[in-house]
């Protein structure tokens, strides 16, 4: 039986087949998706900014790109999958306002250049993404195949 | 100042309680003026909320909102933010309009145009009052409206909030017209240093 298990804001989770994982509504916030090709262990993190250092109440790891990934990384590994198997997916980062305050500009991209730049490091690939826009996403990711389902709201479903 | 402290919490919550009732009352009596109808309110409720738990605060991360942003600059700086249900949000433009509920449909331009001046009205009579316990000087920006999902709208606070802890305070406004009741969720989000600045001068901090 396939349980659906979700994944709140700032919060990580790691399930292996035949289970999903889901987060519900990112939008400038980032979905980190990551699947294991032969153990179909799979890993789905929620970060909502992309670096920890200089943020005064940085207790969250799974907060941030740069801390929660890793983190994730080190869930799948204890769960039996390898990093050398390892492949991701990307989804969110929308901008949903134009905000002309640059210090505050797209954080959505930044977090998707983060999450990206700490995948590198990891040396896992990126094997597709759907990021950006200015619309919210929900996503499921499935551990059968690795698919990622990506719903939105006047702008249907498709799924990479 | 240390936010665990809870006596100082309770006091911050206090003077922002005294915000909300002001600035409620401010914003229902321009909006009863645009109309030329009586409005009430009800005492607002201020929460401090874990950021978890904001997407639920509508009922869900999935349910569809109004959003409505403002920028705000002088001596405080940030974002002010209006979160209402699609409900809440018709039910706004019928009142302002005079229009009858047809169906929660698409806003038409005139129906967003509409709501973002409603965002000015509301923002200009929360910042008023704001001015009015502070002294500071406060000019908002044009705003910006955007319907989707509720986790994807409130990402945007969330995250201001994101960058100086993992609480988010909010201030639920409700409006009663004859048998409409109008829920608003209203977000002040100034910057850090704002942020402090702001609780001096409410002498919390």
């Amino acid at each position: 039986m396939m349980e659906i298990i979700k994944v709140g804001m700032a919060d990580l989770n790691v399930t292996s087949y035949p289970n999903a994982l889901t987060t519900l509504g990112l939008g400038s916030c980032v979905g980190v998706c990551i699947y294991d090709t032969k153990t179909k262990i799979i890993g789905m993190i929620h970060i909502m900014l992309p670096y920890s250092w200089g943020v005064k109440n940085n207790t969250n790891p799974a907060k941030f790109a740069d801390t929660g990934i890793p983190l994730l990384i080190e869930k799948m590994e204890q769960l039996g999958a390898a990093k050398k198997n390892m492949v991701a997916k990307l989804a969110g980062g929308a901008q949903m306002f134009e905000v002309t305050r640059s210090e505050f500009m797209n954080i959505g991209k930044r977090n998707v250049d983060a999450a990206k730049k700490v995948l590198q490091d990891f040396d896992i690939s990126i094997v597709a993404e759907d990021t950006g826009g200015n619309y919210g996403r929900t996503i499921i990711f499935y551990s059968e195949d690795g698919r990622l389902e990506i719903k939105t709201i006047g702008k249907g479903t498709k799924t990479i | 100042m240390n936010f665990s402290n809870s006596e100082i919490n309770e006091m911050y919550l206090d003077v922002l309680k005294e915000l909300g009732n002001i600035g409620t009352g401010n914003a229902v009596s321009a909006l009863a003026m645009m109309i030329g109808r009586k409005i009430n309110m009800k005492v607002p409720v201020v929460k401090m909320v874990k950021l978890q738990e904001v997407p639920e605060i509508l009922g869900g991360a999935e349910i569809p909102v109004v959003g409505i942003l403002l920028n705000v600059e002088g001596d405080i700086e940030g974002f002010i933010m209006f979160v209402m249900s699609q409900a809440s949000a018709h039910l706004l433009v019928n009142m302002l309009m005079g229009t009858a509920l047809n169906g929660y449909s698409e806003f038409t331009d005139i129906e967003k145009s509409a709501l973002m001046e409603i965002g000015n009205i509301l923002a200009g009579a929360y910042l008023t009052a704001l001015s009015s316990l502070t002294g500071f000087k406060m000019i908002q920006s044009v705003p910006q409206l955007a319907e989707d999902m509720a986790g994807a709208i409130l990402s945007f606070p969330a995250i201001q909030f994101g960058e100086t802890g993992d609480t988010a305070l909010y201030i639920e406004t409700e409006i009663f017209e004859e048998s409409s009741r109008i829920v608003a969720d209203f977000f002040l989000i100034p910057t850090i240093e704002s942020y402090q600045k702001m609780l001096k001068a409410l002498g919390v901090a």
